[in-house]
């Protein structure tokens, strides 16, 4: 990477509300805060913001490194940063950490107030509705009455499309990449094994383990090892590892004899040590709850019908998990209400993964997209 | 931000006026096979039209991007299901007809998806290609720029090729333009035009 566009080093911020948050599921927090990282400058009238929705495991450190951790490098930090499709020099750029998230804002580990103890299975299920309605209120807080663009990929896409319900009129561009209007059957199935791993973890005791000074590693670990299989392609997973041994021969036994295990093994022990278990339940039923389409009888074009964002919509030709059909169903709709809209299906070998990759031609539909945004306000 | 000088463009691409020429203002249009996006952005320009242009290229997403025109990446071949019925005033095929596999399913969806079709191709029938032919060669030319192995024109014809065609599959002919470079033909079009614009609607 060319640490020369890099946004250089970035710090945390907190912002703390008072008022009850009332969630869809009618559960109400009392008070909550939300941590959150800004690069770049807002302008005199305010109107060069642009809000990052992450996904399922991100968070609010979205690009740039800390001064104490050079090496924690931000997730869409290729991305993001001055001269980069999302130049920092242009627009001002706010990355935060959803409601039941464990990176800083408030969630399954946070103490709560009435208590004193962590929240734990006691944290109320918050939606995609509920992290749009959070997300206004980091807004309001910092004075942004309209952003430039939301944007996101996967369970981030799902938060950029319902700012443009919640919001229509605080949100001038949405951009969904690799995402769905809701989750089909099988990706539902899949979100319930990852939990069930979880659920059924000796060490998880109903979701109040902070209290028995455990965490269920094993089952946070299988979680992320099918959730893995799912954002990679077969063809990205046979050019990587095929059936490359660690060890030249068999070992006849249980053990790690192929590299696809090694590593899919890796991956489940790292996300375990930083991940919160409760955090990773509630945000996977997030993306199973999420279907705007819902309460107007399945009807999509329904739901879409108070939007008056543009769009701009992208899909990857080999993400099965979110595949380019459920991106085109969103355009669909967009095109039915009449919406400005443009739809990029990128060739890509990374499946699900690939919206988080350095990839010249996604990129550049992407720069060129915020060029012309960026073009609306300097203009 | 690019901007486009309108006449040196409908001069580079005549059929952009007659196109033009023949759509209201703020009128609804489908731009099939639409390349860079050169006559939307004309036609939102000139037309205040609200567009969307189909491209399968990568550069050419990137392209209409840049030129701020609302693109959708597909290929024309498998369809236009991504598209309701009626959703358009105008659904336009510019100069791309004669480079479709499924040119017949294709007219039928341009006119299931829109109230009007436009279509705009290089006339085979014209007097230079006919030469060639006489000569033995395929043609080569400003309208027909490739080799016989390497074009992707799979379906040239002549005007009178095109209208029995729409005939045949119950389609009627609005407007018809033929032209040679800026200039309009109105005597032998079939014979001295190089390109046609053909505007048609399905025949009730």
């Amino acid at each position: 990477m060319n640490a020369s566009n890099s946004i250089g080093i970035v710090s945390a911020q907190h912002a703390q509300f008072d008022t009850p948050f009332a969630c869809k599921s009618g559960a109400v927090l009392p008070s909550y805060e939300l941590i959150y990282e800004t690069y770049g400058t807002l302008n005199e009238d305010k109107s060069n913001a642009i809000l990052v929705c992450h996904a399922l495991s991100g968070h609010h450190h979205v690009a740039g490194y800390y001064a104490d951790d050079p090496k924690n490098i931000g997730w869409w930090d290729t991305m993001i940063g001055p001269g980069k499709p999302i130049d920092t020099q242009k627009f001002f750029v706010i990355g935060l950490n959803n409601l039941g998230g464990c990176h800083g804002s408030t969630g399954p580990i946070s103490l709560n107030p009435e208590t004193g103890k962590p929240y734990g299975a006691s944290f109320p299920i918050v939606t995609v509705e509920d992290w749009v309605k959070s997300q206004a209120q980091l807004a309001d807080k910092l004075g942004i009455n309209q952003f430039a663009a939301v944007i996101g990929g996967s369970l981030g896409g799902m938060q950029a499309l319902q700012w443009s319900l919640a919001y229509p009129e605080r949100v001038r561009h949405v951009l969904a990449i690799a995402s769905a209007p809701r989750l089909t059957a099988q990706n539902i199935a899949f979100n319930d094994v990852a939990r069930n791993a979880i659920l059924t973890d000796p060490d998880f005791y109903g979701g109040d383990y902070y209290e028995h000074g455990v965490v269920p590693t094993r089952g946070l670990r299988l979680a992320r090892m099918l959730g893995h299989i799912t954002y990679l392609s077969n063809d990205a997973m046979a050019d990587k590892f095929g059936r490359g041994l660690r060890s030249d021969k068999y070992s006849y036994s249980y053990d790690i004899d192929f590299e696809i295990e090694s590593y899919l093994r890796y991956q489940g022990d790292k996300f375990a040590a930083y991940f919160d278990a409760n955090s990773y339940l509630l945000m996977t039923k997030a993306l199973d709850y999420f279907d705007p389409a819902r309460e107007y009888n399945d009807d999509l074009n329904k739901a879409f019908a108070v939007a008056r964002a543009n769009f701009l919509v992208v899909s990857f030709t080999t993400d099965w998990r979110f595949a380019p059909e459920r991106s085109r169903a969103i355009v669909k709709s967009l095109l039915h209400n009449r919406l400005k809209v443009s739809y990029a299906e990128i060739t890509s070998t990374h499946g699900h993964d690939s919206f988080l990759m350095q990839h010249t031609h996604y990129h550049n539909v992407m720069r060129a997209y915020f060029d012309n945004i960026a073009s609306e306000f300097t203009a | 931000m690019s901007t486009h000088n309108h006449s040196t463009l409908a001069a580079t691409r005549p059929d952009f006026a007659a196109i033009a020429s023949w759509i209201p203002q703020g009128a609804s249009v489908l731009d099939l096979g639409c390349g860079d996006g050169s006559l939307l952005r004309y036609l939102q320009d000139t037309s205040k039209v609200q567009g969307y242009g189909v491209e399968i290229s990568d550069d050419n997403i990137v392209a209409c991007i840049q030129n701020q025109v609302n693109v959708i990446q597909g290929d024309l071949e498998s369809g236009l299901s991504g598209f309701e019925s009626n959703a358009f005033d105008y659904v336009i095929l510019s100069q791309t007809l004669q480079a479709t596999r499924h040119t017949e399913p294709l007219m039928q969806e341009m006119l299931r998806a829109g109230r009007e079709g436009i279509v705009s191709f290089p006339n085979f029938g014209y007097w230079r290609n006919r030469m060639n032919i006489l000569q033995g060669n395929m043609p080569v030319s400003e309208v027909l720029p490739y080799q016989w192995y390497d074009t992707p024109n799979v379906h040239l014809c002549t005007l009178i090729d095109f209208e029995t065609f729409c005939h045949d599959n119950k389609i009627q002919i609005l407007d018809r333009r033929v032209m040679t470079g800026d200039n309009e033909i109105k005597l032998l079009p079939n014979l001295l035009g190089s390109t046609a614009v053909y505007r048609f609607k399905r025949a009730v």
